[in-house]
């Protein structure tokens, strides 16, 4: 059995999860990371994804959006702008999410004309809240 | 002297009022624990939040390229103030000791010959500052639709006054709303969201965290958030404040009106004494003069 360590996931609305974990996996905006006891600690920023919990009780997954990632040794807390439990996920909120970024991108597009970076960084944040969706089985709409 | 029907009238128009208040009180009690519920929720994300924030730009906001909602524009010219109201009256002196307060703060202000501009929050503090500053309005927010405050009410508001401050229309923000602190009290409370401003972290145990991306990176995404997360728990403030300040109003009401009951029964029943006193004695002469 590996150690085990307190894990919350908070969003400004609610507290969707404290639980004694083993492993939690976190869309990390450099690269997914995989925190487990006695990480070194870290902070990051969250790109769109789907993050899971492993604890006793068996894996839990939410889809989270914006905020970002503390990973101290004995215990991880994650701030999510947007989180919800993937079960609760329905095409609407979905769509909802991924309206949210295209109009991002969108601004990015027009705001950045000549800077390749910003658009590109829009971009790709819209094409990982899409690649989460086909993940779940949901559908891109245009 | 008011005739009998008078009274009687009079006695059913209170005994309505002291219904509706009644009725009133009762559905603020229940919306006010939903508030707090609502409140006490949101406080896990703004804790964890601002410590993060607070120990960040502590490290990194010394520094020339710290980001101008930290380290603010230089300058502090212009001041902008989001007053945030209720969209409803009925609640005591919960709007107006806002207003009040914004007020004394723009006649302070414009005492230091600063430049204000005004962005209001719910209808009741338009109007009531509409009168005399209505040339310093800049924007209004309207949350008379809004059944229960979301993240992304504050989030809006937030965007608004982020693309206002990067227009470079305003160098210092201040948010003003109740805080809660119980039915009977809440205080006006102004609390200066850009340039950002945090308390000291707690002395003692810092944590060294390796940062991804970088620390100024993580700063850039975080402070604009930040911004959000300060107007969502004031929003959530407000709320609660509003209804504590409303359902002791109207516990204030009801008791009022069974006073005011109490005293004109009092009276009708004098009255209607002295009408059969004054009809006996009539019968009693008219039988003597026989």
């Amino acid at each position: 059995m590996a150690e085990s360590f307190q894990f919350d996931l908070v969003s400004p609305e609610r507290k969707l999860a404290s639980v004694q974990a083993t492993e939690v996996q976190i869309p990390g905006a450099d690269g997914a990371m995989t925190a487990m006891a006695g990480h070194a600690a870290t902070i990051t920023t969250l790109r769109p994804g789907i993050l899971r919990v492993v604890h006793t009780g068996g894996t839990d997954e939410y889809i989270v959006s914006g905020g970002f990632a503390e990973i101290g040794g004995e215990n991880v807390s994650v701030l999510a702008e947007r989180a919800l439990p993937t079960d609760e996920v329905t095409q609407d909120a979905f769509d909802a999410m991924v309206a949210e970024y295209r109009a991002a991108h969108e601004k990015a597009l027009e705001n950045f004309k000549n800077e390749p970076g910003p658009v590109d960084d829009a971009a790709r944040l819209l094409a990982d809240m899409v690649a989460v969706g086909t993940h779940m089985g949901l559908s891109y709409r245009e | 002297m008011p005739s009998l029907k008078d009274l009687k009238n009079r006695i059913t128009s209170v005994k309505s009022t002291r219904k509706i208040t009644k009725a009133m009180q009762m559905v603020a009690a229940a919306k006010l624990r939903r508030a707090q519920e609502a409140a006490e929720a949101s406080r896990p994300y703004a804790e964890r939040f601002n410590a993060v924030i607070s120990s960040l730009a502590a490290s990194a906001g010394a520094s020339d390229t710290a980001p101008l909602l930290l380290k603010g524009t230089g300058s502090d010219q212009t001041h902008m103030l989001v007053v945030m109201t209720a969209e409803r009256g009925l609640c005591g002196g919960f709007n107006s000791s806002i207003v009040k307060l914004a007020r004394q703060r723009i006649q302070a202000l414009k005492a230091e010959g600063k430049t204000v501009k005004i962005l209001t929050v719910g209808k009741k503090g338009r109007e009531q500052l509409r009168r005399d500053y209505a040339d310093l309005f800049v924007g209004h927010v309207d949350l008379s639709e809004v059944k229960k405050i979301g993240y992304a009410d504050a989030q809006s508001i937030a965007k608004d006054l982020l693309k206002r401050f990067e227009a470079g229309e305003f160098d210092v923000a201040t948010i003003l709303f109740s805080e809660f602190q119980s039915v009977i009290s809440q205080i006006p409370t102004a609390q200066q969201v850009i340039p950002a401003k945090f308390d000291a972290p707690e002395d003692g145990v810092t944590t060294d965290y390796d940062y991804e991306p970088g620390e100024e990176e993580i700063l850039d995404d975080l402070l604009p958030k930040s911004v959000a997360t300060q107007i969502f728990s004031a929003l959530l403030e407000n709320g609660a404040s509003e209804q504590g300040a409303r359902m002791s109003a109207m516990d204030n009401a009801t008791r009022n009106a069974g006073d005011m009951i109490d005293r004109l029964t009092i009276e009708f029943n004098r009255s209607r004494q002295a009408v059969i006193t004054n009809e006996l004695i009539e019968i009693i002469s008219g039988a003597e003069a026989l």
